[in-house]
């Protein structure tokens, strides 16, 4: 039959959250029907009474164990729950702190401070993360694609009001005093700065800038559109404004895939009032490519013009009568379309010249054929080719075994960010390629004698798997088209 | 990056892809890595809109330093109807509009308890009919008359009331006086016992606290509150330092009153048995400070958190008076005596007013006496506190909290970092019971339903489109 019991203890304490959840133990604890452990407030007091016990005369500092069993035999374990509980309210759960990460861009930087953000979330996301750091007073890079125009000019628009610049979107490539962010070159310091509309084709510079024996100040990516009408350079003066400050740049390339004819005219016009001078390397059919920009920058410097590497054995046309390039950087890829398209015609792509010339979502065509594989298109749901050569190499094998295909022209891009050793999976792609058929593969390998991949190591590599390797694209695109009309021969 | 593009920054905040932040540290560069999580469903679009509307910064740091401009002092305590012009009939609840066909048990226990105590019925009971009917009475959120009120938050007219005022601008806010725990009419318990201490509260406590605090003069309720936090309270569900340091104030002038020396000593008591007594100070301190940041356009800052048993409601500064409802939840808890979840109600009061203000349970690691409430521990309690600044725009250099090396506590919630981080403000609460009539059953912890931060937002970006579009 159920038993009360009803202790006084006097002079015991605890706080009444705690007394709460020591009832609530001792309650779980079998053969207990009710467990009531307070200190004899008079509300207390008023729920016990409530609950059906009678109490004798308390203080308000004694503390009342007040306990309904099933039946007496309970009480010693009943009793043995109490006095656990109790002591498991005192017990010292200190247990090192607690510190979780922030969940913001706004939160890292009041903790952390910093003078910088890095921003590599889904498109949809970025522009919420990047106004974290204006709002900070910090400059941002955006890694990320797929970030709509019309954010990108809300953001760069803030940030010129106030004096702050928005690397990116959609061109991850900076180097801000010697730290490469994103993709980009190790490099040594030096006098020109470079503003990069375009991640590899900044990457192409800085590869033969440093191959001339050339430093580089600071190179800041401001993104692949930056120079369309849409966003109308904001990032590209902000970019001039800060180059043109800093002592240590003597002369300023601008960098970019082909821009909207106006508004390069308008930053050209901006770039005359400075007092750093600058030189334009805009892509576009009719203009000069990025390594004939590089030559007139040394000349500009007083430097002269060194031999451009190659690497390996001179390729031979085995038949075949289409070119095919197969490129992870998107402006490398577009030089090589207008290098190539002025001497052999329309080029298919999946980025192409004219909209009449674009491929269909097979990427293959029978004619004249380059594919940028780092354009946003094909890296929805995936990384970026310079992280992750499947799809490339997939491609490569089918180009390989295609009988029309005269010569196949590739790009390797090394530094920060990219493959930790890009020829380990290339280079056996190349050589099993050119196994079934001795098909010229030329590849333009972009990189520095100091990234982390070693550009002598990378391109040694590539030669010995059969390709001819140069450092210049433009020069390679050039041998491939002569391969290409020597095959047709 | 610096200004000068040559320097290497020296410090970085990385968000998204680890290899980035991975590559940065690699060269040496100190990098602080964000964990980032999708935003919640549905708002990116909005979040986006939000965050490059022109206004939003400086609205916010505005709003925010309005908030924490304002000198909260206890200046006098007279009836509802005079304050308020509440007039018979005339009744105020706590939390967003409802009407009686919807409102929850202890929000009816309350309002017939009320009726009693106004007269309009004899017995507590028959005044459901009376509010059923609709004639002859009215129902309005304590919010739209500048008060706030605990739990069901109930105000008629003859009820005495702390009137708290902004010194610089005379603006003022209300609440009534704090009726003890248990059995009370805030937790919708009526009975004759609660009726009798109403009465006693209306014809002694009320009007000796009037003279006592003419006398004693303006008390500085936001001084306290910065005391409080030094001292183990949070000032929501612990209010124990406060309190005295109230009675401390006005001790001399009780003493000194024109009532007798009996009724002096039974309202010490009083006061001094009922730990709770400086709430409902602290809440129109809170609300005094809130409505400050009102009506700024482009403002994120939530200016009240608000339950009236049934629904969940915040206001927003960028806003305007709009109320963004969802249904209210049941805390998660401990309750008193044989009472457990089935008992209770969905969350109910404006207290959530502290938690809005960056105290209560955003104030946590201030009070470790009640940490039990978060999870257990004193770590536990240290986290919830150090979470709730990813939400906030600011913190409040006057309310700092010992164990967290004197920072100031987190203020000013902003909708857009909800929405980004899916963490929810965490309020302790009461728990009240679900019938009309029972009282209080419990205290736990609860949080806002998710819901409405995204509605906030999405209102906060229509406006911010029809503004860009003008």
């Amino acid at each position: 039959m159920t038993h009360q019991h009803v202790e006084i203890r006097p002079g015991a304490y605890a706080d009444s959250v705690a007394l709460l959840q020591v009832s609530r133990d001792v309650a779980a604890t079998p053969g207990v029907a009710a467990a009531q452990v307070a200190m004899a407030t008079e509300l207390n007091v008023e729920v016990l009474q409530g609950m059906g016990f009678t109490l004798p005369a308390t203080s308000t500092n004694d503390m009342v164990v007040a306990l309904r069993l099933d039946d007496e035999s309970a009480l010693p374990a009943a009793l043995a729950a109490v006095d656990s509980a109790l002591a498991a309210a005192r017990k010292d759960s200190s247990g090192g702190e607690v510190t979780a990460p922030p969940r913001t861009t706004a939160s890292a930087l009041r903790r952390a401070g910093g003078d910088l953000a890095l921003v590599s979330v889904p498109g949809a996301s970025a522009l919420v993360e990047a106004m974290d750091a204006l709002d900070a007073g910090v400059d941002v890079m955006i890694f990320s694609d797929n970030v709509p125009v019309e954010q990108e000019l809300a953001m760069k628009q803030i940030a010129r009001e106030r004096g702050l610049l928005v690397m990116g979107p959609d061109c991850g490539t900076a180097v801000v005093g010697g730290v490469g962010l994103g993709f980009a070159n190790t490099v040594a310091p030096g006098r020109v700065g470079i503003v990069a509309a375009s991640g590899t084709g900044c990457q192409q510079v800085l590869a033969l800038l440093d191959a001339a024996g050339v430093g580089v100040a600071a190179a800041l990516g401001v993104g692949g559109r930056d120079l369309s009408a849409a966003i109308g350079g904001i990032s590209t003066r902000t970019a001039l404004d800060r180059l043109d400050a800093d002592p240590s740049v003597e002369h300023v390339v601008v960098v970019s895939k082909p821009p909207a004819a106006e508004v390069a005219a308008s930053v050209e016009k901006y770039a005359a009032d400075l007092g750093t001078p600058v030189r334009f390397a805009l892509l576009g059919a009719g203009q000069p490519d990025l390594t004939t920009q590089t030559e007139a920058l040394l000349g500009d410097l007083g430097v002269a013009v060194p031999e451009w590497p190659v690497w390996g054995t001179p390729a031979v046309p085995d038949g075949g009568s289409a070119l095919r390039g197969l490129f992870v950087g998107g402006t490398l890829c577009d030089e090589a379309m207008l290098l190539a398209a002025a001497e052999l015609g329309g080029i298919r792509s999946n980025i192409p010249l004219s909209p009449d010339l674009e491929l269909d979502a097979s990427l293959v065509s029978d004619g004249h054929v380059m594919i940028d594989f780092g354009d946003d298109g094909l890296t929805r749901g995936r990384a970026h080719p310079m992280i992750d050569p499947t799809l490339r190499l997939e491609h490569l094998a089918k180009v390989a075994a295609d009988p029309a295909t005269a010569v196949i022209l590739m790009d390797v891009v090394l530094g920060h960010g990219a493959q930790d050793d890009p020829a380990a999976e290339l280079a056996p792609a190349i050589a099993a390629a050119r196994a079934v058929r001795e098909v010229p593969v030329v590849v333009a390998c972009v990189g520095t004698s100091t990234d982390p991949q070693g550009l002598a190591r990378q391109a040694e590599a590539l030669a010995a798997a059969g390709a001819e390797v140069h450092l210049s694209n433009a020069a390679a695109t050039r041998r491939a088209i002569s391969l290409v009309n020597g095959a047709a021969r | 990056m610096t200004a000068l593009p040559s320097v290497a920054p020296a410090a970085v905040a990385a968000v998204g892809a680890d290899m980035f932040a991975t590559a940065v540290a690699d060269q040496a560069v100190a990098v602080e890595r964000v964990d980032w999580t999708p935003p919640m469903d549905g708002t990116a679009d909005d979040l986006a809109t939000v965050a490059a509307d022109p206004l939003r910064r400086d609205a916010n740091a505005l709003a925010v330093s309005r908030m924490l401009d304002v000198q909260a002092m206890l200046v006098g305590v007279a009836p509802a109807s005079e304050l308020l012009g509440l007039e018979k009939g005339q009744f105020l609840h706590a939390g967003p509009p409802i009407e009686w066909a919807r409102a929850s048990g202890p929000l009816r226990g309350a309002l017939m308890g009320a009726a009693a105590f106004e007269g309009l019925v004899e017995d507590p009971e028959d005044a459901e009919a009376l509010f059923a009917s609709g004639s002859e009475v009215s129902l309005e959120p304590c919010h739209h008359r500048s008060a706030v009120g605990p739990m069901a938050g109930v105000v008629s007219p003859s009820m005495w009331m702390f009137v708290l005022e902004d010194p610089a601008t005379g603006r003022r806010t209300y609440c009534s006086l704090n009726e003890g725990l248990g059995k009370v009419l805030r937790y919708g318990a009526y009975g004759p016992e609660v009726l009798e201490r109403l009465r006693w509260m209306r014809d002694v406590l009320g009007p000796l606290l009037g003279e006592a605090v003419s006398a004693a003069g303006p008390v500085d309720a936001t001084a306290i509150l910065g005391q409080m936090l030094q001292m183990g309270d949070e000032a929501h569900n612990r209010n124990r330092a406060g309190t005295l340091m109230l009675l401390r104030d006005i001790a001399p002038s009780l003493v000194r009153s024109s009532r007798s020396s009996e009724e002096v000593a039974e309202a010490f008591a009083f006061m001094g048995g009922n730990d709770h007594f400086f709430l409902n100070v602290a809440m129109p301190a809170c609300k005094l400070a809130l409505d400050a940041a009102r009506d700024v356009p482009g403002s994120t800052m939530v200016v009240a958190m608000a339950r009236n048993g049934t629904d969940f409601g915040i206001q927003v500064s960028g806003t305007g008076d709009q109320w963004f409802t969802g249904p209210a939840q049941l805390a998660d808890g401990l309750f008193l005596g044989d009472y457990g979840p089935e008992d209770a109600n969905p969350d109910i009061g404006d207290s959530a007013i502290t938690e809005t203000a960056g105290i209560g349970g955003f104030a946590m690691a201030a009070a470790p006496a009640i940490v039990r409430f978060v999870g257990g521990t004193v770590p536990d309690a240290l986290a919830t506190s150090r979470r709730m600044r990813e939400i906030t725009i600011g913190e409040n250099d006057r309310w700092p909290i010992p164990v967290l090396d004197f920072a100031g506590a987190a203020t000013g919630i902003d909708v857009t970092s909800v929405c980004r981080t899916g963490i929810l403000p965490q309020i302790n609460t009461g728990m009240a019971g679900r019938v009309a009539g029972v009282g209080q059953v419990g205290a736990g912890l609860v949080t806002p339903p998710a819901s409405i931060f995204p509605a906030a937002l999405a209102a906060l970006a229509e406006r911010t489109r029809e503004r860009a579009g003008s």
